[in-house]
């Protein structure tokens, strides 16, 4: 092998490491601040794939382009009517100024230790202006099959929301965002993720959560023996009107029956009343006399008159 | 369930980069000696890499999304597909057929996973308690199913997609539950809340440009807290007790009123029974009456004797005991015994003439 060729490789090898080193590749989710010895560059680029740059002397700081998220810690926030509660939120943030970012927080851990300053701080200013219930509710939507008899008995569960989950979030972004665009970085939404009670309120609402319960319970069985009771009464006024109807109409129409038959009879023996007498007593006397009985009878009767003599 | 998007084809860590290889080679070259075989060995080596880089194959769930020094430049179909070498071209798989899951409030628990369970479970615990809009609490476990409609969205637009896609979830399906009370959260209005959930998860989603699409919110169980569910389970029992008692009595009253009612008709029945029994009977009394009083009428002396004398016949042969007295010995009658078989020498003597 000569010196030539082995100059020759020297030659390529230097040319294709400065070439390489002059070249880099930007990801479609990338974006960077190119740095010349520390000293930014110009602007930020954007643009996904192939650039150029100086070679050792730049430096390229690489920032996601994409949508990142926030996640605050959860924080124990008493609410304006002195409820205790713990709140998650999250947001969703993104890098639009590479340079003004870089220069103020550096990278994205920096970044989010800053947010969760701010957020948390808003988060817990907006929590605490307003009652629980403007946390959690959105509208003012009336509940289907109300348990409830009456509003009292609600024991002022149900509020009103004024302004309502959404708009408060939107207040904790607004204020937020505002913070955080000096570091070039844009908020665009602050959700809340969570809300539930901090231990020793849970476990009153639980207890309240339980005697309302019971309370819809004894209800519900009160409501059921009423039902019953007002089920026999019914029963007994049924029974009641039938069985004095049915008697009634029967007075009324053995009543007629009778009435009828009396007339016929009436009529019938209205026309010889004696001779009714003498029948009807003459029937009546072979049932009233048995062999136990005794008769006696003068020779003087009408029926003996012969047994005497027979004169007439 | 977390869903890790495999890149295939991207740079592999235990491929060398081509710079690191024709540096190699090249100082291979220098050695001398095989040099000449190492060279055809590495120029070897370069051929194959630049095949196997060149080729690349999308599955029939999946399209594949082609960047080219970062920058994308399209997305292909389903098949095989050629590209430039050297890592010049990475492809991107993303499975936009696949239905994709996502559990809240409580993990499938998987063959071979290490012993995580606790913290995982009570982090699922924690997803599940939410404030209803009654202000109190229920446990809802529920699952988003989609599946990936935007490839370049969701790859490039969000940053760890699968967690925003939680936090989302979680934000959406509390805002709709803090909008219902307990009681329809866990019976009446589970079907409403799915439905409410999924619209603005939807929203949220596309807002946040995951390119996802939901395909469906399901809720699995929803719950009262544990502490409280002996109560709701206690509603529950005082519903059916009410409707027991209100059954029960229904069940007499439709024992008793038919019953009645039959009754009512028997007694009516039977009156009118009896009225017609006493008209007829009287009816026929009277026509019998009137039938012998008009023969009487002809010849009423006669008629009226014979009818005694039939009568007093009978009456007679009925009786146990004829006395037949004359005037002259009325005397007598105190001293008759008057128990049955008599030794009166006069009853006697009726006797006989009665047979």
């Amino acid at each position: 092998m000569s010196i030539r060729a082995l100059v020759l490789t020297v030659i390529g090898i230097a040319a294709v490491v400065l070439g390489l080193a002059s070249i880099y590749t930007l990801d479609e989710n990338e974006q960077a601040v190119v740095t010349r010895f520390g000293q930014p560059r110009g602007k930020a680029i954007t643009e996904p794939g192939l650039h150029f740059k100086v070679p050792f002397a730049d430096t390229v700081n690489r920032f996601d382009k994409r949508w990142l998220d926030w996640r605050g810690d959860p924080n124990q926030i008493p609410t304006k009517d002195k409820k205790y509660i713990w709140v998650d939120t999250f947001g969703r943030w993104r890098i639009i100024d590479p340079l003004r970012f870089f220069q103020r927080l550096r990278d994205e851990r920096n970044a989010k230790s800053r947010l969760d300053d701010i957020i948390d701080g808003e988060t817990r200013n907006a929590i605490a202006s307003y009652n629980l219930i403007e946390a959690v509710r959105s509208s003012n939507r009336p509940f289907e099959d109300d348990e409830y008899a009456s509003e009292s008995e609600r024991g002022g569960t149900l509020e009103q929301v004024s302004i309502g989950r959404d708009k408060l979030t939107r207040q904790i972004r607004v204020r937020a965002a505002d913070i955080v665009k000096e570091f070039g970085v844009e908020l665009v939404d602050v959700q809340i993720r969570r809300i539930n009670y901090v231990d020793e309120v849970q476990v009153k609402v639980f207890d309240r959560m339980i005697s309302e319960r019971r309370r819809i319970a004894e209800r519900s069985r009160s409501e059921g023996m009423g039902r019953a009771a007002e089920i026999r009464g019914e029963r007994e006024r049924q029974l009641k009107e039938i069985r004095s109807e049915a008697y009634r109409k029967a007075q009324e129409i053995t009543g007629k029956g009778d009435a009828q038959a009396t007339k016929i009879y009436a009529d019938a023996f209205g026309r010889d009343p004696e001779f009714f007498q003498f029948l009807r007593t003459l029937e009546a006397y072979p049932q009233a006399v048995d062999g136990s009985t005794a008769m006696f009878l003068g020779t003087d009767s009408e029926f003996y008159r012969y047994l005497r003599s027979s004169k007439k | 369930m977390a869903w890790n998007p495999q890149i295939l084809g991207g740079p592999d860590p235990q491929k060398r980069d081509p710079e690191d290889r024709i540096r190699e080679l090249l100082e291979k070259l220098q050695k001398g000696g095989f040099g000449r075989i190492i060279l055809f060995f590495a120029v070897g080596v370069v051929v194959v890499t630049g095949v196997f880089t060149t080729y690349a194959q999308v599955e029939p769930d999946e399209v594949g999304v082609i960047l080219r020094l970062g920058r994308y430049v399209g997305t292909v179909e389903p098949g095989p597909h050629f590209r430039l070498p050297f890592g010049i071209d990475q492809m991107l798989k993303v499975p936009v057929q696949r239905q994709l899951k996502a559990e809240f409030g409580f993990r499938t628990e998987r063959v071979a996973t290490r012993t995580t369970y606790a913290t995982t479970d009570a982090d699922a615990r924690r997803e599940s308690l939410m404030l209803t809009g009654d202000l109190n609490v229920a446990v809802v476990d529920w699952i988003v199913q989609y599946k990936i409609k935007d490839p370049y969205q969701y790859l490039f637009k969000v940053k760890n997609v699968e967690e925003m896609l939680r936090d989302i979830s979680e934000a959406s399906m509390r805002a709709v539950v803090g909008d219902h009370s307990v009681n329809e959260v866990l019976t009446t209005g589970r079907q409403r809340v799915a439905t409410e959930a999924k619209l603005l998860l939807q929203e949220l989603a596309d807002r946040y440009e995951t390119g996802v699409d939901i395909q469906q919110v399901v809720l699995q169980d929803v719950n009262p807290p544990d502490p409280v569910k002996p109560s709701f389970n206690e509603v529950n029992q005082a519903i059916q007790e009410k409707e027991r008692a209100i059954n029960e009595a229904l069940a007499e009253l439709n024992r008793e009123v038919p019953r009645a009612r039959g009754e009512a008709e028997e007694t009516l029945r039977g009156a009118e029974g009896y009225a017609i029994e006493q008209v007829n009977r009287a009816k026929g009394e009277a026509e019998r009456f009137i039938r012998i009083h008009d023969e009487y009428r002809k010849a009423p002396e006669v008629t009226r004797s014979r009818m005694y004398l039939d009568t007093m016949s009978k009456v007679l042969q009925r009786a146990g005991q004829k006395v037949v007295s004359d005037e002259s010995n009325k005397g007598i009658t105190p001293l008759l015994r008057m128990d049955g078989a008599s030794a009166v020498p006069a009853a006697a003597a009726i006797k006989e003439q009665k047979r």
